[in-house]
């Protein structure tokens, strides 16, 4: 069975739930280790050890994986995934960042976003913001470094019995030329736009800032989280991280509803594997509908007070 | 302090692409080029750092067709200094792409290196982070706020969770998001005048890199279209039609 490294995307305390889905795309392909870079991270690397597929935890413990630098992470983990078939992370900004930095330290090629396993050496994976999907075959002897498509897999169970957690020291001298300052998180206790089972989406159509809390009422009255096109981070209705589509977030909840958004092939590329896709816009032609299971003609500001009362009432 | 920026000439990203009738790649010909967007937005950073004084030279490089010597000219009209194309009609995948690019910065020794975050056709997300890699430098990759301050630059990314600020010494390979700036519109004159501006091509054969492992293309194919939904005129019908759907 193919060895097969898949590395954490974690805060610390919990693990991303990309990670938990890049393990489904992970175990298909062999036995999985887990690799959890932190510093003091237990509680995280406990929680890879507590999901179904993961066969060992090895928990990198140092001060400098504290924050999520790839230039430090990187060539821990080339040296790591050496003794490996096949390394793995999931396609987030984390997996992203570091992914790459590690395949040119083993000179091996790097699939990003596998999408389907067509065979063990043969993935499929979306070109051209989604419109064109290539499948692909890594040679035979050559180590198989891959992101996970987070959208294309479902999280992994929980499994009966914990995995082992291996606490790793490694004293290989670090570069000191980059610094993590800060992070400014939007945060807030709104369901998690890449886990949640609905999204409400906004775009331009909203027009000012102050119209987009309409969409984060609709959204709390069904429980979803919220999302947003370009042109609304753009226009500083609401920050970067709720961006969905080719340079946003790719999701995939049962329910998506877009409000005011056109349809932009950039934007569709993030919601292509919705369940249902709802969308309300005021122009009948505008391509989002060419995609939407449902879809509803007219003004938005009518509209969305008028479904609020409609799930309030219902 | 000399900016080399890197340039690559794809499908405008306002094209819907077709795939050839063999399945074996998508319909270039005839199609209108461009460079890829991400990458505009880090030859306008660069030219900023220089009107700012911040920067001495901007260089532009390309690994492409000969034909990539359109998207070149661009960027000089833009006010790039000089180009490179390393010209080659193949493939040439990210870390093939990245080594060659390495060769350019032993002999140009630029101090910073900026390049689109990915491209628009390949979508891989690789190039800078492999170049940062075998050039044992730092990396800000997806890159949104750039403050260039004396040998260090303090970088906002545009990661998951929000906006993560990293500072890191230069030389350094920056990867530049969308909303980083809105580059230029290139006037007519300046197109007149990039034509005199000084653009060499190397064959990228002869640059004499160690080529890697090629991942195998097998096939493109469209994606799994979704099927044709309905419409309904009202908000009473929307609830109904959800409920149905079971989604409510
Ligand atoms: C390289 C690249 C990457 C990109 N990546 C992304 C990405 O990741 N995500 C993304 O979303 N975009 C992305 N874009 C941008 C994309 O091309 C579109 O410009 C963007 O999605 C448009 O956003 P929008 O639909 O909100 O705005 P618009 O296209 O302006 O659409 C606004 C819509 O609102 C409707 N509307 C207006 N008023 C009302 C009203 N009162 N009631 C109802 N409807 C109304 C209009 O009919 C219109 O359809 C990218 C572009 C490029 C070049």
């Amino acid at each position: 069975m193919a060895k097969v490294l898949l590395l954490a995307d974690h805060n610390g305390d919990s693990l991303n739930v990309s990670t938990t889905r890049a393990l489904r795309c992970a175990a298909a392909l062999g036995e999985v280790d887990v690799a959890v870079f932190g510093s003091g991270a237990g509680k995280a690397a406990e929680a890879a050890a507590a999901l179904q597929g993961a066969n060992r935890v090895l928990h990198v413990d140092r001060p400098e994986n504290a924050s999520p630098l790839a230039a430090l992470i990187a060539p821990q983990l080339a040296a790591l995934a050496a003794d490996y078939d096949v390394l793995l992370a999931p396609s987030s900004t984390f997996g992203k960042d570091v992914l790459p930095r590690a395949a040119a330290l083993l000179g091996a090629p790097q699939i990003s976003d596998i999408m389907e396993i067509v065979d063990e050496r043969t993935f499929k994976r979306p070109i051209y913001a989604g419109n064109v999907i290539t499948t692909v075959r890594v040679p035979a002897e050559c180590k198989i470094v891959a992101t996970v498509r987070i959208a294309s897999f479902t999280a992994v169970e929980a499994a009966a019995t914990p995995a082992p957690v291996e606490t790793i020291a490694t004293d290989a001298s670090l570069p000191d030329h980059t610094q993590w300052i800060s992070l400014q998180a939007s945060g807030g206790d709104r369901p998690d736009l890449q886990s949640a089972t609905r999204v409400v989406a906004g775009g331009r159509g909203l027009g000012s800032e102050e119209s987009f809390a309409m969409i984060f009422q609709l959204a709390d009255s069904l429980g979803a989280a919220v999302g947003a096109s370009r042109a609304a981070v753009d226009a500083g209705y609401v920050p970067n991280d709720m961006q969905v589509g080719q340079t946003g977030k790719i999701i995939a909840p049962d329910l998506y509803i877009a409000i005011g958004i056109s349809g932009a092939i950039q934007h569709m590329t993030g919601i292509k594997d919705a369940g249902v896709i709802v969308a309300i816009n005021k122009d009948g032609d505008a391509p989002i509908f060419e995609a939407a299971d449902i879809g509803l003609v007219g003004d938005l500001f009518q509209i969305v007070p008028e479904f609020e009362k409609a799930l309030g009432s219902g | 302090m000399k900016v080399l920026v890197g340039i690559k000439r794809v499908i405008d990203y306002n094209v819907r692409v077709q795939i050839n009738r063999e399945g074996t790649d998508v319909i270039k010909e005839g199609v209108k080029m461009s460079i890829n967007p991400f990458d505009e937005i880090a030859v306008e950073a660069a030219l900023r750092m220089k009107e700012a004084g911040q920067a001495t030279e901007v260089v532009v490089v390309s690994i492409g067709p000969g034909a990539a010597q359109q998207q070149l000219r661009t960027a000089l009209a833009m006010g790039a200094d000089r180009a490179t194309l390393l010209e080659t009609d193949d493939e040439v995948q990210p870390l093939a792409a990245a080594r060659a690019l390495m060769n350019l910065v032993e002999k140009e020794q630029p101090g910073l290196v900026l390049l689109g975050k990915q491209a628009i056709d390949d979508d891989a997300n690789q190039v800078g982070q492999m170049m940062a890699a075998l050039w044992d430098k730092p990396q800000a990759t997806f890159v949104s706020g750039l403050e260039l301050d004396g040998g260090r630059i303090r970088a906002v990314r545009e990661v998951d969770a929000g906006l993560e600020t990293v500072e890191i010494t230069l030389p350094a390979v920056v990867t530049v998001d969308l909303r980083l700036n809105e580059p230029r519109f290139v006037k007519m004159p300046d197109i007149m005048k990039a034509k005199r501006k000084p653009l060499e091509t190397i064959a990228f054969s002869e640059l004499g890199i160690e080529m890697p492992p090629r991942l195998e293309s097998l096939g493109c194919e469209p994606p799994p279209s979704r099927s044709g939904g309905v419409k309904v005129d009202s908000v009473d019908a929307l609830v109904a039609t959800l409920k149905d759907k079971g989604v409510l």
